[in-house]
């Protein structure tokens, strides 16, 4: 399954598990955040993280095709194919490239819900 | 020091480039030439009528005289030496003075003593200016004969071919073709082989007289006979150019030539005569690669060297019209001093010979025709005289598996010569490699290995693959960590077992997750092999995100929408409905390279509603977006223009959609050009077709690009049907057999044998499956549905075509417009 839940997270329903292609992503609207969700049916396993790409900060990993890397899930932006590790976020394809955001993911019954922090701000929308 | 160099040829040249390697203090080098261009590639000279361009074929750009230092004179021959003065004075009346002449004037083409040489239509082959005035003529020729059945006239008569001159005739005086290098029943198989391509050949014949009164009307034989012929092209051996210097007064031979000692100097020590105008022991060296080694040891000896020249191996291998030619050592020693072995094959088209000694212990030398690919290892194993292990027949039949004559070079001694034109050793590219440079562009560029004749390019890989192997470093072609197979591979494999959907094939034949190397490319495979839907059966998360989309990511994160324009005609009503269309979804319009219309900016979400717009409109999908058949472009042709031959715009819509949808290693442009203009640039696409006043001529593996490359002639003159066919076979081809996103130049450049090898496959068959490729092509023709029709009427795909999961009906809020020249274009990124 997906990353470490924390204390105080919280957690939004975001689709349904029919909502989401298999092996593929979509995009989820939280508040005025983007965030990409994943089904690596394959592996039996969902995955969240920001959907802009820091690269160009283009809103486009949710429709990046998705895959693994020495075992490692990880998924490529359609507009340079730069890599990024699901678990941790950081860019498998280039070492100076900024990590993206991950979230944690819960499954009840066909319910998805992405857990966000509690409290504090998350990284906003670009201009 | 000051240096004058007469003449501006291959071995001109070269003698310049090793000078100024040298970097002698104080070095002062003139060099004269008389053709308007520098230095230009003789060797490959029938390369001009096959795409190539003057430009591809300089040695050295203008600029690297300059830059390093060396005056160069062209269009300007010197017309006068003075040895007392040591002074040379040219056409133009510059007057240089020198301390070291060194002459490298070449030969000209020997024009036998006979009447009505100067006649209109009768040419030499022998410069680019010669070419040129081939290549106007050619336009009016409808018969074409060439005197001399030699190496160089076989490749005059391959350049008629090239010309669009079907009607060619080879007359050779002798009894057989090539007569210096190949013996009788070899000539037989080679004649055999280009009669095969149309050629006509006449030997026994002497030639008396060209016919015509001021324009040549044929050829007449001492027999009395003659042949009509309205193109004359002579290539009866050559002649030095040693007029210059028999008028200063060096001495010359009684056949010309320059005499020189084996260090290269004239009967003036500081006058030195290279190439072929020099005259060794009586011989004149008419082969790059002599006169480059003429070239070293002149250096050497100018630097105050004392290396000498003791005569050169005139082994040479060549393809001739698609057939190879080759002969090394001693061809033909006596009969009673050597042994012989010869295979012959009628069917295919080979014959091999060696000649061993009396005793079968060391090879001699010997003759292939048809299939020369064991030359190098034979040709090292007489210049390395090296000895016959295990059976002798096994040096005819043994190497020819490519794993066993690269075991061969392998086998060399370290000093063995691999690449005689640069005199590049075995050991040079084995450190080449160790050092860091492992590939054979890399290996190239370091050693300069490979990059006159290129003969040597199969062992040079070899030798690298094998240096590269045993430091543990080989890497095989496999896609990438998911599976451990090659493109090609994976195609068969695929095949055999059926397999229709990505998950099923990494199940049966790959491991672990998939990624986004390995997916699109097992989905294009998919997609060539079955045609199936590509958003199909679990199959859409698979494609590049281009493909899952069916709308090409632009700047921002909106698509981009075009629809199939076939030729690029369209009447206004489509125009209409484009512009309408476009401006009801806020869209930028371009017109596009391929001839058709580009609308940018829609939101993913707009996607299936524009193209049920179009559909309704009578439009397709335009598959800009996949690695696929993108446009077939034309020029307007026949109904209208004054000069079209053709129907250019008819067959071009015809080509577009029968190819439409079709999936490949990588896209794939073609055009259809009415006549010889090329308005259409069919020659930078992947495959073009150009009209004729007999047909179309077929030209494939071009591409613009960042490398661009011009299309080759794959077949002239054909009928409609014949040429679908050979793209059918072309285009099947390169689907089965290229890397993943490789163009079709790129494949073509890595093919071994390169385009006389891809023209055996689809024109003559030779791998036996032309049937099966328009089969192939047949079923994926057959099989074709517009992918945006099947979309805009499934709702299930449908409603993957949304920003936001759990809002579907929101656009993502970060797209952002700006206003330029009363259209919008996306935001500029960061």
């Amino acid at each position: 399954m997906s990353p470490i839940t924390k204390e105080k997270t919280n957690w939004f329903f975001a689709c349904k598990v029919e909502d989401v292609p298999a092996n593929g992503g979509v995009c989820v609207k939280y508040k005025n955040e983007q965030i990409a969700l994943f089904h690596f049916a394959r592996r039996g396993e969902w995955y969240a993280s920001q959907n802009l790409c820091p690269h160009r900060r283009q809103m486009a990993l949710s429709r990046g095709m998705i895959g693994a890397q020495a075992g490692e899930p990880k998924v490529a932006c359609p507009f340079h194919k730069k890599t990024f590790s699901l678990a941790d976020g950081r860019c498998l394809s280039d070492e100076h490239e900024c990590a993206i955001k991950v979230y944690p993911v819960k499954l009840e019954e066909d319910r998805i819900y992405i857990g966000v922090d509690g409290g504090k701000e998350t990284s906003a929308v670009p201009a | 020091m000051k240096i004058v160099v007469i003449g501006n040829g291959m071995v001109g040249f070269k003698f310049c480039r090793k000078l100024v390697e040298r970097k002698v203090p104080g070095l002062e080098l003139v060099v004269f030439g008389e053709e308007r261009l520098p230095a230009y590639d003789r060797v490959h000279l029938s390369s001009y009528f096959d795409g190539k361009s003057a430009a591809d074929l300089l040695l050295a750009p203008k600029s690297w005289y300059t830059d390093n230092g060396v005056r160069l004179h062209l269009g300007d021959p010197v017309h006068h030496i003075s040895p007392g003065l040591q002074t040379v004075t040219a056409k133009s009346g510059i007057t240089e003075p020198y301390d070291i002449l060194v002459f490298a004037t070449g030969s000209s083409a020997f024009v036998p003593p006979m009447p009505g040489t100067d006649q209109k239509g009768v040419f030499v082959y022998r410069t680019l200016d010669d070419l040129d005035h081939m290549k106007t003529a050619a336009r009016k020729a409808r018969r074409a004969a060439v005197i001399g059945g030699g190496l160089l006239g076989l490749e005059a008569a391959k350049s008629c071919l090239d010309l669009g001159i079907a009607d060619t005739t080879i007359v050779e005086y002798a009894p057989r073709l090539m007569p210096r290098q190949i013996d009788q029943n070899g000539s037989a198989i080679l004649q055999q082989q280009l009669e095969t391509l149309g050629l006509k050949i006449r030997t026994n014949a002497y030639t008396t007289a060209i016919l015509g009164d001021g324009t040549a009307t044929g050829v007449g034989f001492e027999d009395g006979s003659s042949i009509p012929a309205d193109m004359i092209v002579i290539s009866a051996g050559i002649r030095p150019r040693d007029e210059l210097a028999a008028s200063a007064g060096l001495e010359t031979g009684s056949r010309g030539g320059i005499v020189v000692n084996d260090r290269m100097q004239t009967t003036h020590a500081n006058i030195y005569a290279i190439g072929e105008c020099a005259l060794y022991q009586h011989i004149i060296y008419g082969l790059v690669a002599p006169g480059y080694e003429m070239a070293d040891i002149a250096i050497d000896n100018i630097l105050g060297g004392n290396r000498t020249f003791g005569g050169f191996d005139m082994s040479t291998k060549l393809k001739l019209v698609g057939v190879d030619v080759a002969s090394f050592g001693d061809p033909f020693p006596p009969p009673d001093s050597c042994r012989v072995i010869v295979f012959e094959d009628q069917v295919a088209g080979v014959y091999k010979r060696i000649n061993m000694t009396g005793d079968g212990q060391y090879l001699l030398g010997g003759i292939l025709i048809g299939d020369a690919s064991a030359y190098n290892m034979l040709l090292q194993k007489v210049k390395n005289k090296m000895k016959i292990t295990g059976k002798p027949e096994d040096e005819l039949l043994g190497a020819r598996s490519t794993g066993e004559a690269a075991a061969g070079a392998l086998g060399l001694p370290p000093d063995a010569m691999i690449c005689s034109c640069e005199s590049v050793s075995k050991s040079a590219i084995c450190q080449a490699v160790e050092d860091g440079h492992e590939t054979f562009n890399a290996v190239k560029k370091c050693t300069g290995a490979s990059t006159s004749c290129g003969g040597c390019a199969p062992m040079v890989k070899d030798l690298i693959t094998y240096t590269l192997k045993s430091q543990g470093k080989y890497v095989r072609n496999v896609l990438c960590e998911h599976f451990g197979y090659s493109r090609q591979e994976l195609f068969d494999l695929i095949k055999i077992r059926s397999l229709h959907s990505y998950d099923e094939v990494l199940d049966s034949i790959g491991h672990g997750d998939g990624c986004e190397v390995c997916k699109p490319a097992v989905s294009s495979i998919l997609a060539s092999l079955w045609g199936d839907m590509i958003l199909a059966k679990g199959n859409d998360t698979a494609q590049d995100s281009n493909d899952r989309y069916l709308a090409n990511i632009q700047k921002g994160g909106t698509y981009s929408v075009v629809p199939r324009i076939p030729g690029g005609e369209i009447t206004p009503q489509k125009l209409m409905a484009i512009g309408r269309i476009a401006e009801k979804y806020n869209l930028y319009t371009k017109i596009t390279g391929g001839q058709r219309i580009d609308m940018f900016g829609a939101h993913v979400g707009d996607l299936p509603l524009i193209w049920e717009e179009l559909i309704a409109e009578g439009f397709e999908s335009g598959h800009a977006y996949g690695k696929a058949l993108r446009t077939v472009k034309s020029c307007v042709g026949s109904t209208w223009c004054r000069f079209g031959l053709h129907d250019s715009v008819s067959y071009a819509i015809r080509v577009e959609e029968r190819y439409r949808g079709l999936r490949a290693p990588h896209k794939i442009k073609s055009a259809v050009s009415g006549c010889i203009r090329e308005c259409a640039e069919a020659q930078s696409k992947d495959f073009g077709i150009i009209a004729t006043e007999k047909g179309w001529n077929l030209y494939v593996c071009g591409n613009g690009g960042s490398k661009p490359q011009h299309a080759l002639l794959l077949a002239a003159d054909l009928d409609s049907e014949t040429c679908i066919q050979y793209i059918d076979r072309f285009l099947m081809f390169y689907i089965k057999t290229a890397d993943p996103l490789t163009r079709t130049a790129t494949w073509l450049n890595k093919m071994e044998g390169g385009i006389d090898y891809l023209r055996n496959v689809v024109v003559k068959d030779s791998l036996g499956i032309a049937g099966e490729l328009e089969r192939e092509m047949q079923a994926l023709v057959d099989s074709y549905k517009c992918e945006w029709r099947e979309v805009v009427e499934t709702p299930a795909l449908r409603k993957r075509f949304t920003h936001f999961v759990d809002a579907p009906e929101e656009k993502d809020p970060s797209v952002k417009f700006e206003q330029l020249r009363e259209q919008k274009k996306a935001v500029e990124w960061k």
